[in-house]
Parts: structure tokens; sequence; C-alpha cells
């Protein structure tokens, strides 16, 4: 009996999972994931919940419910992996040999990375909503405020979901806008790109999105420490910018179980080959989503397509031919644009988002990289089809690999 | 395709103004972008830090992050930024004749 085992049981482990749970044979393989927690939460809800739009309750579900019946589940921090031994430690004190390993731990936010950022006004005046207790406190926040200086401050990047601060600017507008105090708040993104994006033509699209709305962009800021007294970020440089209520995007890094493996980057992401999704250098292990060095999006519709690529090459691998599925880098994500409406960026390593309409039979087309309320359909859609398709690991009407159908190329 | 003049010399850039060709780098022509770009001289710790950048993106293929320059390149972030101000990842990138780091996005 072979062993194929899950580190993670979040978007990318349980898609994973479900896949694998109906291809390998039962008398050949069993399939295990470990996770330290039961709860599994739809991440792209928390942009919401500040809002008031969604309450945490309705965006978390027990992760068991979503992994097939023959699949054991390990409730245990993952202590470390030992590659050479084909072994991870579990804190539990177990020990599981592995003979397939798929490291799928994803990423958090540390504000412990920045000087200043996290102390007894953590949670106070500086919020993030990247955990399920930040965005909590930041709704409770909110609903009290009078109104100020609003920093959205993103310490460096990669961070998870790299359109997920835009949106909150965009859904904080419109927030105040609609409480009748838009008047009162003066909003601020402050980021360590060059614009509003990574991309030329989205930076500049999204650029002009945030001017309409009246928000403010500091560019090319790095953020080196936070100076509490005087309630104000100060980048390496020495430039300074203050704020009233700081909404920080901490550094994200992958999990500390990567670094006591001896594993990963300076940002324990696993260097991992971005075709093949092997990880470099190891034998029989592989990365999906968030926990990787990839140069794509970590974002949950990039797991869903790194799955289909990754799926393939498991496959392959496990009868002993070589690896040949290629992920291209492909990114698909709705944008949230506020007031009802939503925007659509579809990308890969090598195309940047483009305008144009993205076709999709049944329901689109939608607009890309436009404000429309399709999108924002979309976008509420999204937690439905995650719940039910996209953990499932179920076929979506979206190819893995980019399309060009659509877009306009100028 | 913008090119620059150097010593008489059109060399080739990249849509970022990077160079477009690596080969055409050695250190006097690392010394006229340094100075274009408001680096006067390059001193010991800056050639450090080029020739670290080098190293990396000969052996991966892009270059490090300003996280990874300070874990492995002896060189704080606070005096990263003093070499070269404004951006040293981006900076010393482009000193050391390599394209723009990828980043991620
Ligand atoms: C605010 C926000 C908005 C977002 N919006 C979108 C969006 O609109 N669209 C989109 O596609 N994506 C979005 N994302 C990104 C998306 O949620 C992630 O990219 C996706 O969940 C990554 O999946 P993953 O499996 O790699 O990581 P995760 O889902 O985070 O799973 C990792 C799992 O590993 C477990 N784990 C890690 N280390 C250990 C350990 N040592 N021991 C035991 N267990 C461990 C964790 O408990 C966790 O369950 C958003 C994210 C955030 C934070």
């Amino acid at each position: 009996m072979r062993h194929m085992l899950i580190l993670g049981g979040g978007t990318a482990g349980t898609i994973m999972a479900n896949k694998l749970a109906s291809a390998l044979d039962e008398r050949d393989w069993r399939i295990t994931v470990v996770d330290g927690t039961e709860e599994h939460y739809y991440q792209p809800g928390f942009l919401f919940v500040p809002f008031g739009i969604y309450r945490m309750r309705e965006i978390v579900k027990p992760r068991r419910q979503y992994l097939p019946g023959r699949i054991k589940f390990v409730l245990s921090g993952i202590e470390r992996i030992d590659a050479e031994k084909k072994t991870v430690m579990l804190s539990s004190g177990e020990a599981l040999r592995y003979d397939c390993l798929i490291i799928a731990t994803g990423a958090d936010i540390h504000p412990e990375q920045i000087d200043g950022l996290l102390n007894e006004e953590w949670g106070r005046s500086k919020f993030d909503f990247y955990t399920p207790k930040g965005a909590d406190r930041l709704a409770q926040f909110l609903k009290g405020w009078q109104g100020g200086k609003l920093v959205l401050s993103i310490a460096e990047m990669p961070i998870k979901c790299p359109v997920a601060p835009l949106e909150f600017l965009f859904l904080a507008d419109a927030y105040f806008t609609e409480r009748g105090m838009r008047d009162k708040v003066d909003i601020h993104l402050v980021t360590p790109l060059s614009g509003a994006f990574t991309k030329p033509v989205s930076s500049r699209v999204l650029g002009e999105f945030l001017e309409r709305k009246g928000i403010t962009v500091t560019p090319d800021f790095d953020l080196g420490r936070v100076d509490n007294k005087e309630k104000k970020l100060v980048a390496w440089d020495e430039t300074e910018v203050s704020y009233d209520l700081l909404v920080s995007i901490p550094t994200n890094m992958g999990n500390a179980c990567i670094a006591r493996s001896g594993m990963g980057n300076e940002l324990n992401f696993v260097p991992t080959n971005k075709q093949t999704l092997k990880a470099d250098g190891l034998e029989d292990v592989f990365v999906l989503g968030d926990a990787s060095n990839l140069p794509s999006s970590k974002a949950g519709s990039v797991a869903h397509f790194q799955s289909e690529i990754l799926f393939q090459n498991i496959l392959e691998h496990i009868e002993g031919r070589p690896a040949c599925a290629h992920f291209d880098g492909h990114a698909n994500c709705f944008i949230e644009s506020g007031f009802g409406k939503g925007l659509l960026i579809d990308f890969n390593y090598e195309t940047e988002p483009l305008p144009g309409e993205f076709p999709l039979p049944g329901i689109g087309p939608f607009k890309l990289l436009e404000e429309s309320p399709i999108n924002h359909y979309g976008k509420m859609m999204f937690r439905w089809v995650y719940w039910n398709l996209l953990l499932r690991g179920m076929e979506l009407p979206i190819e893995a690999e980019m399309s060009m159908a659509g877009k306009r190329v100028r | 395709m913008e090119t620059m003049n150097i010593a008489g010399k059109a060399i080739e850039l990249d849509a970022d103004g990077h160079l477009a060709n690596r080969n055409d780098w050695n250190e006097n022509l690392a010394r006229e972008i340094a100075a274009q770009e408001g680096i006067p001289e390059l001193t010991s710790p800056h050639w450090a830090v080029i020739n670290f950048m080098r190293t990396v993106f000969e052996k991966e293929g892009d270059a490090p992050s300003i996280r990874r320059l300070t874990k492995e390149s002896g060189v704080d972030t606070k005096t990263l930024y003093q070499l070269f101000p404004k951006g040293p990842a981006k900076r010393a990138a482009k000193i050391a004749g390599l394209p723009k780091p990828k980043g991620c996005i």
C-alpha cells in the first residue's frame, strides 16, 4: 500500500484530496490530509466582513465535510518534513511516512516582521483583514468610527490575493459614502509597487479607478517601521505617511514548518518548478497553492488551475513517467469595485491583464478590466462556486490554460 | 528599442530601461548607469551587492528581493537604502545589468 500525504487542508489541499480520491485505486493508495485546525475559512469572504456584508460565521465550514470518505484526516500541527527519510513529523509526536508528498500549507500574515507594527495598538488603531480575528475587529471598529485618515498599507510583496487591498479601498469608499460620511474620510493607498497594481495596463486602469474615487496613492513606499507615537508609517528612505486608522497588509510568509524543514526561501516559500510544480531538488514532493515561490498570484483560482496540472503530473509521476503537464501561471480574479459593480482580470506568466470580454458559456461574457454589475455577481457567486465546485475538485467552465479569446491586444 | 550611448557605443535597453543584453555589461558600464541613477561613485559595499545580485541571477534566473539581499549579502536594509536610494532591489539590478526583478503578483 502506498501513501499519498497532503500537508494542509485549505483550498489547495482540499481540491487535491478530492481529485486524487476518485483517481487513485483504493487497493494501491491510501490518502491522508494533515491540518492544524477544524475550521475551513472561505478567505475571499474576509474582504466583506469589515463592511458588514458577510459575517464570519457565514464564511466558515468544517474542514472534514469537504474531504471525501476515503481520506484520512489528521488533526495536528506539522513540525517538520524530512525529505530524505520521506517522513513528516507531526506536533502530536506521530511520524508519517509517504511515497508522494503534496505541500499545501499556504501563506499567512506576519505583522511581527515590521518594526513597530505589532504592539498594543494592533486591533485598536491598526488592523488587518487577512485573518478572521483581524476582519472581525475591524468590522467592530468601523461601526463606531467618526472618520479621519484611513491608510491601507502593503508592507511588501508578494501578498495573497494582490487585488484584495484595492477591493478593500473601493468597498471602503462605497461604505463611507452610503453612511453619508465620505467627506469625513480621507482614503490612502501606500504601496511598495510603482502603481496601483503590478502590470502596466491593469495598473493604469486600476490607478484611474482609485483616482476617480478620490483615493490617494503613494507608490514606491518600502515600509521600514511604524512610529506609534506620531501615528505614521516610515519608509526605509525616511519618507513618511501619517494615519488615524491603519489597515495593514503585513508581510506574507509561508508556514514556519517549511523553515523548520530547511526548505524555504527568505519568506518560507518552497522553491518550486514553475511549470511542473515539483519541489526543486526533492524527490516525490510537489507544492500547490500559496506555499510555493511561483511568480503566479497567490489566489484560490490559481490553486484551482494549478491543481489540474498537478493532478496530471502526479498520475504520471506515480507511474514512473516524467511530469510533463505545464502550468502557465493562469490567474482569473474578480475585483469588487463597490456600489454593486466589479471588474475581472485574466492573465498568466507571460500575458498581463488585458481589456476585452471574457467568454463564459451560459453566464458570460464578463467584461475584462472594466466595471460592470455582472462582474459583481461573478464575485458574489464565487462563494458558492468555492464550496460546491472548486473545493470538490470539479471541472469549472474555465480552462487551466489561459486563453486569448475576447482579449484586446494593442 | 531604446538605446543608451556609452563611450560612443549604442547599448540596447529593454522596456524597463535595463540592459537588453546581459553580455553588454561590464564594470565601466555599471559606473555609467549608476551615475545616471544619481550614484556618483560605486564603493566596495556597492560592488558587494552588485556581485551578489549577479551571482544569484546567474544561478536562478531572477534577481533577489531586498529581504534576501539583507539576509545573504551581509548588508543590512538601512545600509542598502543608503547605497541605492529609492528601491535598492530595482536600482541595484539595473546597475548590475540585470532585468527588473520579476517580483510577484
Ligand atoms: C482577504 C483575502 C481575500 C482573498 N480573495 C480571493 C479572491 O477573491 N479570489 C481568489 O481566488 N483568492 C482569494 N484569496 C486567496 C485565497 O484564499 C488563497 O490563495 C487560497 O486559500 C490558498 O490556498 P492554500 O491551500 O494554498 O492555502 P490555505 O487555504 O491558507 O491552506 C493552508 C492550510 O494549511 C494549514 N497549515 C499550514 N501550516 C500548518 C502546520 N504547520 N500544521 C498544520 N496545518 C498547517 C492551515 O491550517 C491551512 O488550513 C484571498 C485571500 C485573502 C486573505
